[in-house]
């Protein structure tokens, strides 16, 4: 009986408490840098692309919703199509975790609706940010061994130049 | 009769309707200020519309018919529901001059009756639907609330043998001096307690308990025969408050406000508590809610009407 009562009291003082619904729209949530939502493609800062589509992201996909295929334009590689099927996406950042490149990253925006489901599969030109995302410097091919035109070998970033098989000099 | 009261007629169910489809609003936007949320806020100023929206897609919903029902009192039953509620509405006096027939000699008997009658909505909604769960919830409902009609009646005993009268008209003038709830208080809980089980209401609402019984006894229901079963019990609702600031709350009377104000306000904050009751307790097991009635609540409400008689016949004695 007592108990009863009390509850009542209870419940009618929660009228005076703050309420814990956020108004969506109009009031936006806070959401943190590293939220894991909509998927980009980023490019390095002389505004190359920096996948090299090396598939790595479309192994690591639980879900398989990554899709791509691998062509090469002077030594350096890229995808031909790049393709995210964002109604199969789960939001995981696995994908982002295992680029060798930093180019996939998972940006805070999860306003994604769509009417059709056919326009929730993302392609290249979809994904492709003009800028380099979380990582402003980072430049692979400047700090992979590999040649490209403008870069010969041995002139990457904390690289010596490779070692003369045929001169005894040390 | 004067062309006034015919008005009144005319306008009481359009009234009420309306009162009771903006209820289910006032209702989830309450529960959401005690949930610590807002409710629906989004249709109109406040939300208020969104009746009007739930009015309009209960319109437009299909209007199915169960193959395996009764179909004559399948579609009887919710008219039923609907019917009593209304016509009990007839005999509350609003104000001293506002109300359809609240002079009746026997207002109280009938109010007693039509809820009686409002039984048959839910059992024949019940039988009618010829499936487990509804029949279930129509027997669970015929259970409630008979045994809840006993000691309603019993305690309403209390207030006839201090006004004198069954009138409502005659129940408020006697209350000039001192609300009934006072002198009454037994008889109010116990009244209150049946109004909710009568109304089927949380934490009473054994005959609809989604959670063992799908929906009870509507569980066929659906489109606007469901919505009629919606309105009633919410019309149920202003006709157990309004009952309650008659008998025992004064009914009209009240300083400073116009009397039409004094009503409402009690009216109101009775509905209120209603909701309250809702957004605070937990559903009571079935045999538990028979022991409440019949252990606890019938003793009272026999308690009340004899201490209230012995202190009636010793002052009238005095």
């Amino acid at each position: 009986m007592f108990n009863t009562l009390r509850t009542l009291l209870l419940t009618a003082l929660h009228a005076f408490h703050r309420r814990a619904t956020v108004q969506y729209p109009e009031q936006q949530p806070y959401l943190p840098p590293r939220y894991r939502g909509r998927i980009i493609l980023s490019r390095d800062p002389d505004g190359m692309e920096r996948c090299v589509a090396c598939n790595l992201c479309a192994v690591a996909c639980p879900v398989d919703c990554i899709s791509l295929q691998k062509t090469e334009t002077d030594g350096r590689w890229y995808p031909e199509y790049f393709r995210i099927n964002f109604s199969r996406c789960i939001f995981c950042g696995f994908c982002e975790e295992a680029c060798p490149t930093y180019a996939i990253q998972l940006t805070p925006d999860f306003e994604m609706g769509e009417y059709a489901r056919p326009n929730l599969v993302y392609e290249k030109e979809d994904l492709l940010i003009s800028g380099t995302g979380k990582y402003p410097d980072y430049s692979f091919y400047n700090v992979a061994g590999i040649p490209i035109p403008g870069k010969a070998r041995g002139a990457s970033e904390r690289e010596r130049p490779p070692v003369d098989l045929h001169s005894l000099l040390p | 009769m004067t062309s006034s009261a015919l008005l009144t007629i005319i306008l009481m169910p359009f009234l009420l309707l309306a009162l009771a489809t903006v209820l289910t609003w006032v209702e989830r936007r309450l529960l959401g200020l005690w949930q610590d949320r807002y409710g629906p806020n989004r249709v109109g100023p406040g939300g208020l519309f969104q009746a009007v929206a739930d009015g309009i897609k209960i319109l437009f919903k299909q209007d199915w018919i169960p193959p395996f029902a009764d179909k004559g009192v399948f579609i009887l039953a919710p008219a039923i529901g609907m019917m009593t509620v209304l016509l009990s509405f007839a005999v509350i006096p609003f104000t001293m001059g506002i109300g359809i027939a609240s002079n009746l000699n026997v207002g109280l008997l009938f109010i007693l009756g039509m809820m009686g009658l409002g039984v048959y909505a839910v059992v024949l909604a019940g039988w009618s639907s010829n499936s487990k769960f509804a029949l279930l919830g129509g027997m669970r409902a015929a259970a409630q609330m008979i045994s809840y009609e006993v000691f309603m009646g019993l305690s309403l005993l209390g207030v006839v043998m201090m006004a004198g009268s069954f009138s409502l008209h005659d129940i408020v003038t006697a209350q000039a001096g001192l609300w009934f709830i006072i002198p009454q208080c037994l008889g109010f809980a116990v009244f209150l307690l049946a109004g909710i089980a009568e109304t089927h209401r949380l934490p009473f609402d054994l005959p609809e308990g989604e959670n063992e019984l799908g929906a009870g006894f509507h569980t066929e229901y659906s489109g606007m025969k469901f919505g009629m079963f919606f309105i009633a019990e919410y019309a149920g609702i202003v006709l157990i408050s309004s009952l309650v600031t008659t008998l025992y709350l004064g009914g009209w009377r009240g300083p400073l406000l116009p009397p039409a104000v004094w009503f409402l306000l009690k009216t109101g904050s009775m509905v209120a508590f209603f909701i309250l009751l809702r957004a605070s307790l937990p559903r009571p097991r079935y045999d538990q809610l028979m022991a409440l009635g019949w252990k606890v609540l019938l003793p009272l409400s026999l308690l009340n009407v004899m201490v209230t008689g012995t202190l009636l016949m010793l002052r009238a004695s005095l």
